[in-house]
């Protein structure tokens, strides 16, 4: 198995549910606490698992604001694993999940220095690092409905822009989706292999914009304004 | 990167501690070095690499499992280093004791196969652990500066030179005025380390290789130009002091101006006036001078390493390329 997300930057309205759900849902989890510093100060800090940062692609008039979440990749060669020394960080090799074992972990940063997507976040209080785990309390837990036993932030989307799955399986949502709307992976040069998949914005037709008319003489806009007026 | 100084601090210390005990295994056979002198050197390099050690494990935010690091030998350059650096210890230990049970016969040490046998080992396991050093850093695809052979044979070179300095200043401090020969391959060390250094300088100011990671491959928008609207986050958190530092162009440049002159240049030419005059006095001197210009050049070195090293998660945060 190779567990992952898809991401559809097509729908992804950039509302931050998903974050906030991850936040709650892990913060009193198996990985938990997600510590905040200075949650009330003017400030405030803390530990996430998913980030959603916003950007504007291509220029006037063509231009486009993209939201993107990113949380970990769970990449099949996660850099973050092999530098680790103490062993605390690892891969499952049953279904992919990249986790660090916190009663291992030293909190030394060199998993993060080797994570290019910025998935992993110490927490200062806890002086472990910390990081996505697909939530994994959620999607084995037989006491959950079956169509609960998904990652919270899936579960929460309102845009339904992440879907969650498996990605060796060639029927899956996620491997479906990413074949039909050619999903990207995020800086392939690097060589991680990133499962989770990003869904370009669909293209959408061009439409037609015209220059608002400036410098119209006063006296012309009153008498065009007239004419229109009186020919109704 | 930020640059910790817990990291900097062990870096320079270990590495010049290091570079002290690869001199004493040279200098000991060749260069007729008296054992007490020897021994002082030997003892210095030793607090010097584990004052460097106990300042490594200061910037680990769970110390207690500080112990695990020796776990992933096969996988992680760090444990590799942590390892070599312990095992380091048996070999420097005898070494020491052997040149302080030789007493005033140093050139009993010499012609002992298993002295030889000892300093030999002390040689490639403190060369080793110096690569493991540099590899900790190569070995990371996500820092373009920090991702090629230089930063090893960098790391290598500046303790060798750094050690050789370090060895002439302490030398001629314990009463041992240092040889023409001894100056010479100090001379020689540092010009190489200059060379390597600059080289890597050289490489860093080069224009971009088409594979480098650009704001367009880490978002995978690759066909139009992407601008950073908003990160979603009012204050920092840990990716921004972690990996958000930055520095002007013109002060990076003017740092590896002052990086040169300090660890390699001025040491050379106080060394080639030795050439000149070396009664003790001038020579104690000018021996220390060099090297806390070269100690001070290394620790900015150091520095400059970290602070100029743009990791690619800062595309996430809108710069354009890294």
């Amino acid at each position: 198995m190779r567990l992952g997300l898809v991401i559809d930057l097509d729908t992804c309205v950039g509302c931050n549910a998903c974050a906030v759900a991850c936040k709650q849902w892990n913060t009193s989890g198996t990985t938990g606490p997600l510590t905040d510093y200075n949650p009330y100060g003017k400030d405030p800090s803390g530990v996430w698992f998913n980030r959603i940062r916003h950007y504007e692609v291509d220029d006037y008039p063509h231009n486009k604001t993209v939201h993107f979440p990113m949380s970990c990749m769970h990449c099949e060669d996660a850099d973050c694993v092999t530098v680790c020394p103490t062993g605390a960080s690892y891969k499952r090799p049953e279904d992919g999940i990249v986790l660090v074992d916190q009663d291992k972990c030293m909190g030394c940063n060199y998993c993060a220095w080797a994570c290019p997507y910025g998935a992993r976040e110490l927490d200062r209080e806890d002086g472990v690092m910390k990081k996505c785990t697909l939530c994994i309390d959620r999607i084995y837990d037989e006491q959950l409905p079956e169509e609960e036993r998904q990652p919270a932030c899936v579960l929460t989307c309102p845009a339904h822009a992440r879907f969650f799955g498996d990605f060796d399986d060639p029927d899956s949502q996620v491997s479906q989706l990413s074949r039909e709307r050619s999903g990207q992976k995020l800086m392939p040069e690097l060589g991680y292999n990133p499962v989770n998949t990003y869904l370009p914005p669909r293209q959408t037709p061009h439409v037609e914009q015209h220059e608002v008319e400036a410098d119209i003489p006063l006296r012309t806009k009153v008498k065009d304004w007239v004419n229109r007026a009186i020919n109704r | 990167m930020h640059p910790a100084f817990s990291v900097i601090f062990f870096t320079v210390a270990s590495g010049a501690g290091y570079g002290l005990f690869i001199m004493l295994t040279l200098a000991l056979p060749t260069l007729n070095l008296d054992a007490h002198t020897a021994l002082m050197i030997g003892i210095a390099a030793l607090v010097l690499v584990t004052l460097g050690l106990i300042s490594s494990v200061g910037h680990l935010a769970n110390p207690k499992n500080a112990w695990r690091a020796f776990s992933r030998f096969r996988t992680s350059w760090l444990s590799r280093e942590g390892v070599f650096a312990i095992v380091f210890y048996a070999p420097a230990l005898i070494f020491l004791y052997g040149l302080y049970a030789a007493g005033d016969t140093p050139a009993s040490l010499v012609f002992n196969v298993w002295w030889s046998l000892v300093s030999t080992v002390l040689f490639i396991l403190a060369l080793v652990t110096l690569f493991s050093t540099g590899m900790i850093y190569a070995c990371l695809k996500t820092i373009r500066l920090w991702h090629t052979p230089l930063v090893p044979a960098n790391y290598v070179a500046m303790a060798l030179s750094s050690g050789v300095i370090v060895f002439l200043a302490l030398s001629a401090w314990l009463g041992q005025t240092p040889s023409f020969g001894q100056i010479n391959i100090a001379l020689i060390i540092v010009s190489i380390a200059l060379l390597l250094k600059w080289t890597y300088y050289f490489w860093a100011g080069r224009p971009q290789e088409a594979t480098r990671s650009t704001i367009n491959t880490a978002t995978s928008f690759s066909r139009a130009t992407v601008r950073l609207l908003d990160v979603g986050y009012t204050s920092g958190n840990f990716l921004t002091d972690e990996f958000g530092y930055q520095m002007s162009a013109h002060r990076i440049r003017s740092l590896r101006f002052v990086v040169l002159v300090l660890a390699f240049i001025v040491p050379i030419i106080l060394l080639i006036t030795l050439f000149a005059n070396s009664s003790a006095p001038v020579t104690m001197t000018t021996a220390t001078v060099a090297a806390v210009s070269a100690i001070l050049g290394t620790f900015i070195e150091r520095w400059l390493f970290f602070a100029e090293a743009n990791h690619v998660v800062n595309l996430y945060h809108g710069r354009q390329s890294a």
